[in-house]
């Protein structure tokens, strides 16, 4: 019986949620009082890992495995699983993860829990808080089963450094043939993805027309922000289905989202509501958004937002 | 012909207040209207295209208890040809894959389209866990989807950008805003309404399924602090607040 963090790679490196997951796999693993193993697939320097304290390092490098597939990933999951008698599997909340996680259920008859905000508030039987109604509400889960699994909501759990000096293991594994094939991949280039970013900006109607996005997208680029948008504004064609936050677009839980010219809908805070620091900038003091910010400014985005931006860049340029 | 299964999920529609009764361990449905999960209609509104344009059956498929019957009519309506309940009450990802599973292995789809996840519980597994019980190919985060012959070819969506991905027939789809426009989702029009009447809905026993999971209490956010409010003439004061308070700059 151990714990199994996976962690996801990009570009041979851990992605940045990587620390987050070990971190959170490490408490746990002192919580049932059993060692920690991580495993990396096609990760070439692990030094990085190792201050958050893993008992062993699986180190999987395959040429086979340069692309994701979700059913090749969980086979090879479920065989290291298998071999080193694993009882519970901690993931992250990306993309290839969450896509990954159903099926490893399946394959290792686990019990799964997505969007787990917190520790387990008890062992037997196995319960966690997460996140239910797109963030209008949370809830205690358990899992039944002998074999756990669960993938960690973004950014809901701190780095917690606790060296360690594990054993590395490299692992051959017998990577299945996928049934999909890879056609192509379109990456935007240069620009902070809202999965990665620390700040993101984020605008609505309020802009009038995607003419008017440039005070939005120097704002971001002064941040190192990425951009994000309401559902009409995608709807309307204004900016990419990708920006589109929210209950029916992407989540946000990121440190800090200042959302420009956006009234504040349900559906919309529903989606955006576990971000840290929320700063609103609109014009109608009325809107709902106010009632569920930290910071607010009345004022009209097209005068505010460069103004804000040009001190912002004043205010790091002495700062750094 | 092409024979399409939609899954669908019946949920809170996004307005609703959320609550509990029974001391925090139940939804309160009380005033709420459920409606089709935004990313199973979607998807249902891709497979009503694919029926007009090469002919398809279309059935759709919920999990749950008599109330849901109103939302598979609807489906109905919208112009799938037979709907079925699965008569018991949703309470673990896993049944619910497994029960599906079992209409499924019976039926011979092709094309099985099922949300990303639902917006009440955001599992985001049943059609991954469908997918792995039947050894079907699986496509999740789906924001395009095209099918030729034997051939699909599906843009799914990931961090940063979209990769194009393709496989035979028969598949499974974790469909999102994207497989068809906002402004071209399918609503129901008198005719549809009417004929929606007459089309079947079958309830089907479900056997036993062993969960794996529960779900045991509800809680609701903590309230906010107060929003500090900044002059629009006093940016500075801003910059100060972000950086020294919330230390987020
Ligand atoms: C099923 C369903 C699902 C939905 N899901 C989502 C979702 O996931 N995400 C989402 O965002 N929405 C969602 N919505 C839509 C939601 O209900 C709102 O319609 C939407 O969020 C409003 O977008 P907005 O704030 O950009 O526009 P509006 O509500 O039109 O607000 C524009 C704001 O801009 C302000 N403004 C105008 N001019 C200026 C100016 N010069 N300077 C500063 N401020 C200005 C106005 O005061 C106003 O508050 C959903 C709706 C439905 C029915």
């Amino acid at each position: 019986m151990s714990i199994l963090a996976y962690i996801e790679s990009k570009n041979k490196k851990p992605k940045k949620n990587s620390f987050e997951v070990v971190s959170y796999a490490k408490e746990l693993s002192k919580k049932l009082s059993t060692e920690l193993i991580v495993l990396t697939i096609n990760i070439d320097n692990h030094s990085n890992l190792e201050k958050y304290g893993p008992n062993k390092i699986i180190s999987v490098n395959d040429i086979a495995l340069n692309n994701f597939d979700a059913k090749t990933y969980a086979d090879v999951v479920s065989q290291v699983a298998t071999k080193f008698s694993i009882s519970h599997i901690v993931l992250g909340g990306g993309v290839d993860s969450k896509y990954m996680a159903p099926m490893l259920s399946v394959k290792l008859d686990a019990g799964y829990l997505s969007n787990v905000v917190e520790l387990p508030s008890n062992v037997e039987p196995f319960t966690v808080k997460r996140t239910s109604f797109s963030n209008k509400s949370f809830c205690d889960a358990s899992i039944l089963s002998d074999n756990k699994i669960i993938s960690l909501a973004s950014n809901s759990f701190s780095t917690i450094e606790n060296p360690s000096n594990p054993e590395i293991i490299d692992f051959q594994v017998k990577a299945s043939n996928s049934n999909i094939k890879q056609n192509s991949i379109d990456l935007v280039q240069g620009k902070v993805t809202i999965a990665d970013a620390d700040v993101v900006v984020s605008a609505g109607r309020g802009l009038k027309g995607p003419e008017n996005w440039s005070i939005i997208e120097d704002l971001a680029e002064t941040l190192g922000a990425a951009t994000a948008c309401s559902k009409p504004v995608s709807d309307l064609g204004w900016r990419p289905h990708s920006e589109h936050v929210g209950q029916t677009g992407k989540p946000v839980s990121t440190n800090l989202y200042i959302a420009i010219g956006i009234s504040g809908a349900i559906q919309h805070l529903a989606g955006v509501s576990s971000s840290k620091v929320k700063v609103v900038i609109n014009s109608d003091p009325e809107a709902p958004f106010f009632k569920a910010a930290d910071y607010g400014v009345v004022g009209d985005a097209f005068e505010v937002v460069p103004e804000l931006n040009e001190k912002i860049k004043a205010f790091k340029a002495e700062n750094n | 012909m092409m024979n399409i299964l939609v899954c669908i999920s019946c949920v809170p529609d996004t307005t609703s207040k959320i609550n509990f009764t029974e001391n925090d361990t139940e939804f309160d449905t009380n005033g709420v209207q459920f409606v089709i999960n935004p990313n199973d209609e979607f998807g249902l509104t891709r497979a009503m295209w694919f029926k007009e344009q090469n002919d398809a059956n279309v059935d759709v498929i919920n999990v749950g208890e008599q109330e849901n019957e109103s939302v598979l009519r609807k489906a109905l309506a919208i112009g799938a040809d037979r709907a079925f309940r699965i008569n018991k009450k949703a309470s673990d990802s896993f049944q619910v894959a497994k029960l599906i599973a079992n209409h499924i292995e019976g039926a011979q789809y092709d094309l099985i389209i099922a949300g990303r996840e639902s917006i009440d519980y955001n599992g985001s597994m049943v059609p991954g866990m469908i997918s792995e019980l039947l050894n079907i190919n699986f496509i999740t985060n789906c924001v395009k989807l095209e099918i030729n012959g034997q051939t699909v070819v599906a843009d799914r969506e990931i961090e940063g950008g979209i990769e194009t991905l393709s496989c035979k027939l028969p598949i499974i789809i974790g469909g999102q805003k994207g497989l068809v426009e906002e402004s071209d989702l399918k609503i129901p029009n008198m005719r549809g309404i009417m004929q929606s009447r007459q089309k079947p809905l079958e309830v089907v026993e479900p056997p036993e399924i062993q969960t794996k999971t529960t779900t045991n209490k509800f809680y609701k956010p903590e309230e906010k602090n107060e929003i500090k409010m900044v002059d629009s003439n006093d940016l500075d004061t801003l910059i100060d607040l972000l950086h020294n308070e919330a230390k987020v700059i």
